[in-house]
């Protein structure tokens, strides 16, 4: 490399690529520390569904399986939609980025609207774990532990859509700025893998939450 | 390799912005080292303070402290200070964010504003688990046992979980950090077998950050939710499996044992070939020791349960597996006497804490054999002996390597020379009140004096007063490095590029180095500990 | 000051031995340890003259040498180590059972003839005994120094342990498992007696009515008896000749019918369900305590010796 520096180049990178590819590495390891996260969590929750089954399943079958499925395509689309931004970003076509972003913001949203509804209806139908509970008699022990995890794990994971919405729109807002070429567009990138994580999390809990119960 | 002249290169990291701004808002490795490493003094001594009443009130039998409740607290407060707050950043993060970058060559880590982030995050955690500490604390030990923890504590059980998790995003942080910088900002020609073993350790240890913390992380969700619901997952009149949290726990807590061993291993690699002119014997073996060491650490939790009801092939198991993860510390044992043999050695005071370290560190490994041993476990169990094992190894291991490290690299990072006759002394000295304090421990530990009693039977007692007056010594010779260390700040002799001879790439800035570590990145053409061999002849294979 | 611990149970000589055996090695590895330290300090000190002739190149020998030793020591031990334990844990047929309710903070002890202490265990010399435990809140632990044994004390479950004492004397009690404000406090004494002296202890410190007559009175109390004396219209299990024996579930594996599999038949029925019934039985957690539930189990103990004799 001559004297000059791109502009996004931290002075402790030899080159863009340099930096892109380390960033692109950061955001894997940290998706993986974040698969241990989640992965013990469906651990201890298969773990406690063995020594009652029943009890799993009969507040399993209590869930909202439309708003889960409705939900689960929201993702699957919205994961799409921001994977051809990046596309379009490789083509140099900014404007159809920004557009993918709010499109997938769109649907984030639309995602935690229904599963706000969703918890505004388990909470009405008092199947919150602590204090009166909907499901009595002997299987309520575990369908109590059920809606434990359920609510444990689908906080966790409305934290993470937050969060990611959020850095959707940062990607926006940087990319109308400028921020990006096709040379360099490595935010985009690293949040798109962050984005597609928060949705695999989604399909890994789907069958977990609405399936298995009813199956 | 680019060869940017920046503006500030030529600045000396201490001297390039004095404010307090500049100090909090830095993104230079070095300086939140600095940062870390003045956190961690405060919590060594907050956590050492809660040491010396946990041995004031053990003088005598019915305990000088009133109240049983009082000493519990203490306790789990030393523990959860003393682990999560002092030795688990203390030497990866503290000393390894100064190094890590000058022993690759480069210019800082990769990602300088995450590095910051770490560090805050530490500090919320900090303030949070020190608020609960402090308004009534919690009594459940550091192990947090349900249905105890959750169901039947009283206290801010539920701050002082969200401290550690916090803080646990601290040490992902870090991790990723490290193993990022480690893969991707190598100077040229610094091969992965031309890495200097701290660095492998890092290495190491990074890898049981990123991936045992989570799994504590919602391990500590899940008991934030029973504690604040009163759900059970863990609970068994709740219908929930007590045993499930305490494997969850040591998933993590067992790895974590070497996150707090693995960087002192690496110290001690690092001091003994600079301080024996010679080169460390069996590089490669010791390198991958650590390597080994952190991915068998995943699967030895089951030990800390072998008298908890898990299934005895469960314990089996586990016992076998504790047997296999010793071996990669013998190699490492082994292979410094290796080093020392027909070295040209030196003893100043680094080399000093790492003769103690070895000596201790052994003694701490060994016992820990006893209590693989399935049968004695049986019977050492939560008494004292398991105390003495894990201060031998945390105490007289850890805290010596970071000794150790402080020592060695203390010119590098403040450009002052410190006392060397003073530093020697307090060195002995703390080998000397160490073995004072818990070898007591492993007789009462055998005599089945059980841990966390706040009372005792009378014929403990002198074991006990021998402890305590040998924590009395450890004090005043951690006391004293504190002061002398302070002092060179100011009135030290100016620090050399290398003080020791040292052939790592660190050496090669000057004391202190610059904010940008390197002006020309450095191109490494041998290996960290090449040094001159003296009438080497081929020997036999 | 005394440095060793006396030891009071046959089935603790064993460990003696095995801490014996790591203590040697142990100071062994940290003579050998220590020694070369020592003697390359001085030896090897960097103004001694002493010639340093020609430095071993390859180490890879050494390498593995040390390795094996290592492991093949590390073996030994695990070996050793592993099948003392197992035994521990498998208490032979004849013991006598003694049931152990745990609180926070004492120990409840209630012998078969029905007599009941607290933080007392009195117990006869040279006879195998086996403690069947469990806890009302959190998690204990039953600990015997001078027996060599210990084992956590759960709630919602049955631990067993056993040993056999052969010295008589008054023996150490501890609570080694933290478990809240006056752990240290949940203490007690291990009183191991002579035949004769034991048979004179039962008789003076009450009793009266067995476990299993008093288990007996719950059994119609709580309505057991109404579904298993057979004569109504439910169809369920008669429980004599149950304990000990084999029990086919109707997932189609077997189930010992030992103590922790009736306290799970009783407290979660549906985990177990014997072949060929109907899992209608109710759950009584949160029913029956802890000391009924002891009741309960000896006399459906009680039950299996009724059909041998
Ligand atoms: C830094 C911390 C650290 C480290 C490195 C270790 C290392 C080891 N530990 Fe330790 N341990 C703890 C910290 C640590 N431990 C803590 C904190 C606890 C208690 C937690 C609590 O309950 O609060 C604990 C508890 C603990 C237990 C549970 C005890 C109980 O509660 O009943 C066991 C049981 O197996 C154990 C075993 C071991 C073993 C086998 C090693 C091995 O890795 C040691 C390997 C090293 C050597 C063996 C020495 C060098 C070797 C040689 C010189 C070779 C030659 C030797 C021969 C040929 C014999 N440890
Ligand atoms: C990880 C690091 C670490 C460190 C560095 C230490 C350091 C020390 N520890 Fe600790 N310890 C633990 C980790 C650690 N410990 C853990 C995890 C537990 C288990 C907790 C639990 O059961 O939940 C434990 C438990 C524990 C116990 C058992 C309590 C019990 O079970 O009832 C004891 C008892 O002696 C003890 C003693 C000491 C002493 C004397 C020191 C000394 O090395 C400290 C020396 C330092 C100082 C003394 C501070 C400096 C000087 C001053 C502040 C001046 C004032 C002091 C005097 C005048 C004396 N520790
Ligand atoms: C409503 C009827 C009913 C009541 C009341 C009842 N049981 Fe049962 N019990 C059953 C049935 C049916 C089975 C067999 C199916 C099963 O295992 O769940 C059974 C099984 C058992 C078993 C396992 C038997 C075996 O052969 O393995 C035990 C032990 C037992 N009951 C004890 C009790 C005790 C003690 C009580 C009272 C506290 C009690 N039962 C109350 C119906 C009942
Ligand atoms: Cu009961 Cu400790
Ligand atoms: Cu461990």
């Amino acid at each position: 490399m001559s004297e000059e520096v791109a502009p996004h180049t931290h002075f402790q990178y030899a080159d863009a690529t340099h930096q892109s590819d380390t960033a692109v590495a950061g955001m894997w390891l940290f998706l993986a520390s974040e698969v241990l996260f989640f992965g013990g969590l469906i651990i201890a929750w298969m773990f406690c569904r063995h020594w009652q089954p029943a009890g799993f399943d009969a507040g399993g079958r209590e869930t909202v399986l439309w708003i889960g499925t409705l939900n689960l395509f929201l993702l699957i689309t919205s994961s799409f939609v921001y994977s051809s931004g990046l596309a379009f970003m490789e083509a140099g076509n900014i404007r159809r980025l920004v557009q993918c972003c709010v499109v997938t913001m769109a649907i984030g949203t639309l995602f935690l609207l229904l599963k706000f509804y969703e918890w505004h209806i388990d909470l009405s139908e008092n199947l919150f774990p602590a204090g009166p509970f909907k499901i009595t008699g002997t299987d309520a022990g575990g369908a109590r532990m059920f809606w434990s995890f359920y609510f444990v794990a689908t906080v966790l994971h409305a934290l993470h859509m937050i969060i990611g919405v959020g850095l959707v729109g940062w990607v926006a807002v940087q990319a109308r700025r400028g921020a990006f070429d096709d040379g360099w567009y490595t935010p985009v990138e690293v949040v798109g893998l962050y984005w597609s994580f928060v949705d695999i999390v989604w399909i890994v809990l789907y069958p977990v939450i609405y399936l298995v119960g009813r199956g | 390799m680019s060869q940017i002249v920046l503006p500030q290169s030529q600045i000396s990291y201490l001297s390039d912005g004095v404010s307090l701004r500049s100090w909090l808002l830095t993104t230079d490795h070095k300086r939140i080292a600095i940062l870390y490493m003045i956190s961690i003094t405060f919590f060594f001594f907050l956590g050492g303070s809660a040491a010396a009443l946990i041995r004031y009130n053990l003088l005598v039998p019915q305990g000088m402290i009133q109240s049983a409740e009082t000493y519990n607290r203490l306790f789990t407060m030393h523990g959860i200070i003393m682990v999560w707050f002092f030795l688990v950043p203390a030497v990866p993060v503290t000393i390894g964010n100064f190094m890590l970058p000058l022993m690759l060559g480069a210019r800082d880590l990769a990602f300088p504003k995450l590095n910051l982030i770490s560090w805050y995050l530490f500090m919320a955690g900090g303030a949070c688990a020190l608020y609960a500490l402090f308004s009534g604390g919690i009594d459940t030990g550091w192990t947090f046992y349900t249905p105890l923890s959750s169901n039947y504590a009283q206290g801010h059980v539920a701050a002082v979980v969200i401290g550690i998790f916090i803080s646990g995003f601290s040490s992902i942080a870090t991790g990723l950090n490290f193993i990022v910088t480690i893969h991707r900002l190598r100077a040229p020609g610094l091969t992965w077998y031309r890495l200097p073993v701290f660095v492998w350790s890092l290495y190491s240890t990074s890898v049981i950050f990123v991936l045992a913390t989570p799994v504590l992380a919602i391990t500590l969700i899940l008991l934030l939710f029973e504690t604040l619901f009163h759900v059970g997952v863990f609970d068994p009149r709740l219908g929930g499996d007590p045993l499930l949290f305490q494997h969850l726990f040591w998933f993590y807590s067992h790895p974590a044992v070497y996150i707090m061993i693995l960087p002192g291993l690496g110290v001690v690699s690092e001091i003994i070939p600079v301080f024996a002119r010679k080169e460390l014997f069996g590089y490669k073996f010791v390198v991958w020791a650590s390597v080994s060491i952190a991915v068998i650490a995943f699967f030895v939790w089951g030990h800390h349960m072998f008298v908890s009801g898990q299934s005895l092939f469960a314990s089996v198991t586990f016992s076998l597996l504790s047997y296999f993860v010793a071996v990669p510390s013998a190699i490492k044992v082994f292979n410094w006497l290796g080093t020392l043999h027909k070295g040209h050695i030196r003893f100043d005071a680094p080399m000093i804490y790492a003769f103690g370290f070895i000596g201790l560190f052994t003694m701490g490994g060994l016992t820990g054999l006893f209590l693989a041993a399935l049968a004695a476990d049986v019977e050492l169990h939560d008494t004292y002996f398991v105390v003495a094992h894990f201060h031998y190894i945390m105490v007289g291991g850890m805290v010596s390597a970071y000794f150790a490290a402080l020592h060695y690299w203390w010119p590098k990072m403040t450009g002052k020379m410190y006392p060397e006759m003073l530093a020697r002394a307090a060195a002995l000295l703390m080998f000397l009140g160490f073995n004072v304090t818990f070898f007591p421990q492993f007789i009462l530990g055998y005599l089945g004096m059980p841990r966390r009693y706040h009372a005792y039977p009378p014929e403990f007692q002198v074991l006990n007063v021998l402890s305590s007056a040998g924590a009395t010594i450890l004090a005043a010779a951690y006391l004293m490095p504190l002061v002398y260390l302070t002092f060179s700040l100011f009135r030290g002799d100016r620090a050399p590029a290398n003080p020791w001879g040292g052939l790592g790439l660190e050496w090669q800035t000057p004391s202190p180095p610059f904010t940008i570590n390197f002006v020309v990145t450095p191109v490494v053409t041998k290996g960290p500990y090449e040094f001159p061999k003296p009438g080497i002849e081929p020997s036999d294979v | 000051m005394r440095l060793t611990l006396p030891l009071a149970a046959s089935t603790g000589a064993q460990t003696d031995l095995l801490l014996l055996g790591l203590l040697a090695v142990s100071l062994a590895v940290l003579g050998l340890v220590f020694w070369l330290m020592l003697v390359y300090a001085i030896r090897y000190r960097h103004n001694s003259p002493v010639d340093r002739g020609a430095l071993a190149e390859k180490s890879f020998r050494f390498e593995i040498s040390w390795t094996v030793a290592t492991l093949v020591i590390f073996f030994g031990l695990f070996i050793w180590g592993s099948t003392i334990y197992v035994r521990l844990y498998q208490p032979p047929a004849n013991a006598l059972k003694v049931y152990v309710v745990a609180k926070q903070w004492m120990w409840k002890i209630e012998h078969a003839g029905g007599q009941r202490e607290i933080n007392a265990l009195h117990i006869p010399v040279d006879t195998p005994i086996e403690l069947i435990m469990t806890s009302e809140d959190v998690i204990h632990d039953f600990f015997v120094p001078a027996f060599r044994v210990k084992r956590d004390v759960l709630p919602g479950q049955y631990e067993t342990m056993w040993f056999r004492p052969d010295r008589i004397g008054t023996y150490h009690l501890f609570c080694s498992q933290f478990c809240g404000t006056a752990h240290s406090n949940m203490i007690g004494d291990v009183v191991v007696m002579s035949a004769q002296d034991y048979a004179g202890w039962l008789t003076t410190s009450g009793g009266g009515k067995t476990l299993a007559a008093q288990g007996k009175g719950l059994f119609i109390r709580y309505g057991c008896a109404g579904c298993h004396l057979g004569g109504g219209t439910v169809r369920a299990p008669s429980l004599v000749g149950l304990y000990g024996s084999p029990v086919p579930l109707s997932d189609g594996s077997t189930a010992i019918a030992d103590d922790r599999y009736i306290r799970d038949s009783i407290m979660q029925p549906k985990s177990q369900v014997v072949a060929s019934y109907e899992p209608i039985m109710p759950s009584f957690a949160n029913v029956i305590g802890e000391d009924d539930l002891v009741r309960l189990v000896a006399y459906i103990h009680s039950l299996a010796a009724e059909k041998h004799g």
